[in-house]
């Protein structure tokens, strides 16, 4: 062990004294204004992101319990660098609130919890670290203490992911009953189809698809989105979702891939349905971050399209089109929070005329939407045919057809916000709004990350050398 | 020459204008932007020809090889032959005009002449793109800007017009991409797979691989070149679109479709193509008659030209469809000549308009006598467009109708016959329509106040009008830029003809 261990769990350590640095100046007596805490955090959090890049080794303990790799720790870093944008965010709304340390403590063990989760090289560990990543989440999702709508959606969301888990736990112990392990490398040999294990198997991906909100398990999903606050919306919908996408391919491909064409079948009616309703909802929200729950949710079709492609490019697809899904929706979403946090609003008839007032934020909404929307030469295009392309590997046209389908109902609904912002006029529209120095640099990292992870190849190509490793 | 050129100077100028104040900046950087680009095209005419002359015989020139994404083998492969040369210098035409006749554009001048800008770059990169993923790329670079040009600068239901163009457009582009994934997949070039367009063209592909994603590319690529019954998003976004913007849909936008068809469909899926050229025939047939005769009916001067449009790209897709060598070459030299043809009609519809503020044929009347240069104009456009000799408008037809009667089959046959007739009709609704807007009595006493066209109104018509002239009176020189193209891509479909 020794240093090994030190540094194998980097990611996780780094974290962890963060917490207790923000638990220490919480105990202390001194006075902290807001404004320095929320300086040191992010300088905390930005050292936090480039020490990730360094010292990557992979390797097992624990008795398989703890593992990493190249893969991993580049996942870890993707999920670090897009807390560091919500961070930088969520800067106005956090700058007059009372509960500033709490926030970022229970956040940043939600974010340790994920990691565990990634890493994670038995059922068990899984499980423990999905706990850590949701409970917490469902604290903060309470986080604007004056409002109701807040209450409801976190108690909402701790009585769903409640749900889930106890889904999942079902399925594990169903497993462990049908192989006599929970350790994911003896899993894969013990996997013969029986219909236990099959049972057992579709009971873990019902907990999957929880988390990740695929229909129809979806139905949380909006209502928490909504009454949750900005800075946690972003987060349950970019990085919790990610994170779980991340485990999700990474135990389909390699625990259960003697039951692979199961799962393909199952991804396959997932990803329609949850494409088409996601899309159709999407359609009739005006609430911008209830639409963008819906459209989140149309994107996980998407995704477990490349999903289903079980090849290198699929899951090369997915980790490269949830960072790039990272930058755009973080884009949508940092303008969405400057506004909410100075005028309240947040519907789309009030982001009419938007234009006339504040032209650099529109277009940083606009190219956000197209990024999601996937039209080049933005990010999201690249990501999506990436994943599409994965996905007729199978040869399942069908498939790719709906999907392509899909893409213009997606089209239609991104552009009505944009017909909004530029198109529609509007008596009172939203006033001038100065964007203060640190949110300006989150949309500034994600307008360059939707820039430039498309157009460069180097991104996808250096995402794809990382899983031939594996 | 190095192509990436063709690109960068557009996208250069875009984000130039970016940097400029008020009007009179950005348009002067706008026109020297253009304007380089138009020098450009011409010279690539020109070196291209010098390549050709020395007896350079390889189907592409000036290609240019990088590897993108190398997992899944996409190429940044650009290249020119003479149908890439003949659209290039059609888009510099149809761009330098088209920042010509919004000279004075006054609100949001900064975002206008970006987004046009930014147009011409898709244009480009799809022109010279021989891999199939960059192709894809270009094509749906250019369906936002035009959604926000009309949606934002446009007249009439503009919303409503913008939306359905941008989805269905995007409907086409999505029914490539599957096209696209199956060409993929069923290619196998030295056990890997390929996006690029020569490797694919030296394979064979699956016969029933070709029946199965021949429609979804050809469909896909028509949808943009308004293939009945998918051309309703037309005479809506062609409307409503400010003129610079119209000039541009159906001067190069909706040839993107035809070049599409022709680069990627055909040439790639010969068999494919041989399969439903039934299809492809009948539905163009309709096109162009339906088209001429739903254009008879037409009031609005834009809807006139729209649904004329939508006739005449029917041309196109019949001379495709007919697949010998003389309907294909028809099929280009229409792209070209109606390109510039329809430009230039809705430049001076533009020009009446923002003069008289109503495109509405029957308030019109008596212009010649009052703004005699752009009623001129006017006519000019017309003649062209009902295929007087001496314009581009005959050649083009004519040699699709001479390809057409070549393919032997009954029924072919009287699709030709029928698609001659509808000149007819096209005829009928020219002529009535410039009759009643130039001739006549003066309908209004406010037009005797209108100024005629102002110098850059009038360099704009002049350029288009030489290029349409220069293509009637010699069509040869064309013909001779784009037969090679052209042969190459018969000697594939006749190679189909013989694995039958």
């Amino acid at each position: 062990m020794g240093i090994d261990f030190l540094i194998l769990m980097k990611h996780e350590w780094l974290l962890i004294a963060i917490i207790f640095i923000l638990l220490f100046i919480k105990v202390g007596s001194k006075e902290w204004k807001n404004e320095s805490i929320l300086n040191l955090i992010n300088i905390l959090l930005l050292f936090n992101c480039i020490v990730g890049f360094f010292w990557n080794e992979g390797g097992i303990l624990f008795n398989e319990m703890f593992k990493t790799d190249a893969l991993i720790a580049a996942e870890k870093n993707i999920l670090n660098l897009g807390t560091y944008i919500i961070s930088l965010q969520s800067y106005s709304w956090l700058k007059n609130h009372k509960h500033v340390l709490e926030f970022y403590m229970l956040l940043l063990s939600t974010l340790a919890g994920m990691f565990f989760m990634i890493s994670a090289g038995n059922l068990l560990m899984f499980y423990l670290g999905l706990e850590l990543s949701s409970i917490p989440l469902a604290a903060i999702a309470n986080f604007d203490l004056e409002k109701r709508k807040s209450s409801e959606a976190a108690f909402k969301f701790i009585i769903s992911s409640a749900f889930s888990s106890g889904l999942l736990l079902f399925g594990i112990s169903l497993m462990y009953g049908a192989t006599g392990t929970i350790i994911f490398s003896e899993l894969s040999q013990q996997l013969n189809g029986s219909p236990l294990q099959i049972f057992a198997f579709i009971l873990l991906i019902a907990g999957f698809a929880f988390k990740i909100s695929a229909v129809p398990f979806h139905l949380w999903t909006a209502d928490v989105y909504e009454g949750a606050p900005v800075a946690v919306t972003s987060y349950l919908s970019v990085i919790s979702k990610g994170a779980v996408l991340f485990v999700f391919v990474s135990v389909l491909y390699e625990v259960f891939k003697p039951l692979a064409e199961t799962w393909y079948n199952v991804l396959f009616l997932l990803s329609v349905l949850t494409m088409i309703i996601g899309n159709l909802f999407a359609i009739r929200q005006n609430n911008l971050k209830r639409f963008l729950a819906f459209s989140s949710i149309a994107q996980v079709g998407f995704i477990l399209i490349g999903i289903s492609g079980n090849s290198q490019t699929g899951a090369a697809s997915v980790v490269y089109f949830v960072l790039i899904y990272i930058f755009s929706n973080l884009g949508a979403f940092g303008v969405i929070s400057l506004v909410s946090a100075l005028t309240g609003k947040e519907n789309i008839d009030d982001y009419k005329a938007f234009y006339k007032t504040n032209k650099l934020l529109s277009w940083v909404l606009a190219i956000s939407l197209f990024s999601l929307a996937g039209i080049p030469p933005t990010a999201g295009f690249f990501g999506k045919f990436f994943l599409l392309m994965a996905g007729a590997g199978q040869g399942n046209y069908l498939l790719i057809t709906i999907a392509a389908l899909n893409m213009i109902v997606s089209l239609y609904y991104y552009l009505k916000v944009v017909k909004a912002i530029f198109m529609d006029t509007n008596e009172t529209p939203i006033e001038k709004i100065t964007i203060p120095s640190l949110p300006k640099l989150a949309l500034f990292i994600c307008m360059a990350g939707i820039v430039l992870t498309g157009l460069m190849s180097y991104v996808y190509e250096y995402i794809f050398s990382l899983i031939s490793a594996f | 020459m190095n192509l990436s050129f063709l690109i960068l100077l557009p996208f250069v100028t875009a984000i130039a204008i970016l940097f400029c104040n008020g009007l009179k900046q950005v348009r002067t950087v706008a026109l020297i932007g253009t304007a380089a680009q138009f020098l450009l095209s011409i010279d690539l005419l020109f070196v291209y020809w010098k390549e050709r002359t020395t007896g350079n015989n390889s189907p592409f020139l000036f290609d240019f090889n990088y590897t993108w994404f190398a997992p899944l083998n996409i190429h940044y492969h650009i290249g020119v032959d003479g149908i890439s040369v003949a659209m290039i210098l059609l888009t510099a035409f149809v761009v330098i005009a088209g920042v010509l006749v919004s000279w004075t554009q006054e609100s949001m001048n900064k975002e206008f002449f970006f987004l046009l800008l930014f147009l011409s770059v898709g244009a480009y990169g799809y022109f010279i793109s021989l891999d199939i993923f960059t192709l894809f790329f270009f094509l749906e670079v250019a369906v936002i800007p035009k959604f926000l040009l009309i949606g934002i600068w446009g007249s009439g239901k503009k919303e409503y017009s913008a939306m359905k163009l941008a989805l269905m457009l995007m409907a086409g582009s999505g029914l490539v991409f599957v096209g696209l994934a199956g060409l993929y997949y069923g290619t196998n070039f030295n056990g890997e797979r390929t996006f690029d367009l020569l490797q694919i063209s030296q394979m064979h592909i699956n016969i029933l691989f070709q029946k199965i994603f021949f429609p979804f590319a050809f469909i896909g690529f028509g949808i943009f070149t308004a293939l009945f019954p998918f051309h309703t998003w037309v005479p809506d976004g062609h409307s409503s679109a400010p003129t610079a913007a119209s000039m541009f849909l159906a001067g190069i936008s909706m040839k993107l479709g035809g070049y599409g068809c022709l680069r990627v469909a055909t040439y790639l899926m010969p068999e494919g193509a041989h399969y439903y050229a039934w299809v492809i025939i009948l539905l163009s047939t309709i096109a162009i008659i339906y088209g001429a005769f739903a254009t008879m009916m037409q009031k609005d001067l834009k809807y006139i030209n729209a649904y004329s449009s939508f006739s005449h790209c029917g041309f196109v897709l019949l001379g495709i469809g007919m697949l010998t060598q003389t309907s294909i070459n028809g099929a280009v030299l229409q792209m070209v000549s109606h390109g510039l043809m329809t430009a230039l009609f809705f430049a001076a519809i533009g020009m009446i308009y923002s003069r008289t503020h109503t495109r509405m044929v029957e308030q019109l009347g008596g212009l010649l006598k009052v703004i005699p240069f752009i009623s001129t104009v006017f006519v000019i456009a017309g003649l062209c467009s009902l295929g007087l000799p001496g314009f581009s408008g005959f050649v083009a037809e004519m040699t699709v109708f001479m390809g057409a009667w070549q393919n032997p089959d009954q029924w072919y046959r009287l699709a030709t016959i029928l698609a001659c007739a509808s000149i007819v009709v096209t005829a009928v609704y020219i002529l009535r329509a410039a009759g009643k807007t130039v001739m006549g009595p003066i309908t209004d006493h406010h037009y005797n106040n209108l100024s005629d066209a102002t110098w850059n109104e009038k360099l704009a018509a002049g350029i288009l009008i030489i290029g349409i002239v220069a293509i009637g009176i010699a069509p040869f020189w064309l013909n001779q830029l784009i037969t090679p193209g052209t042969e190459h891509i018969m000697e594939h479909v006749g190679k189909a003809i013989t694995l039958k």
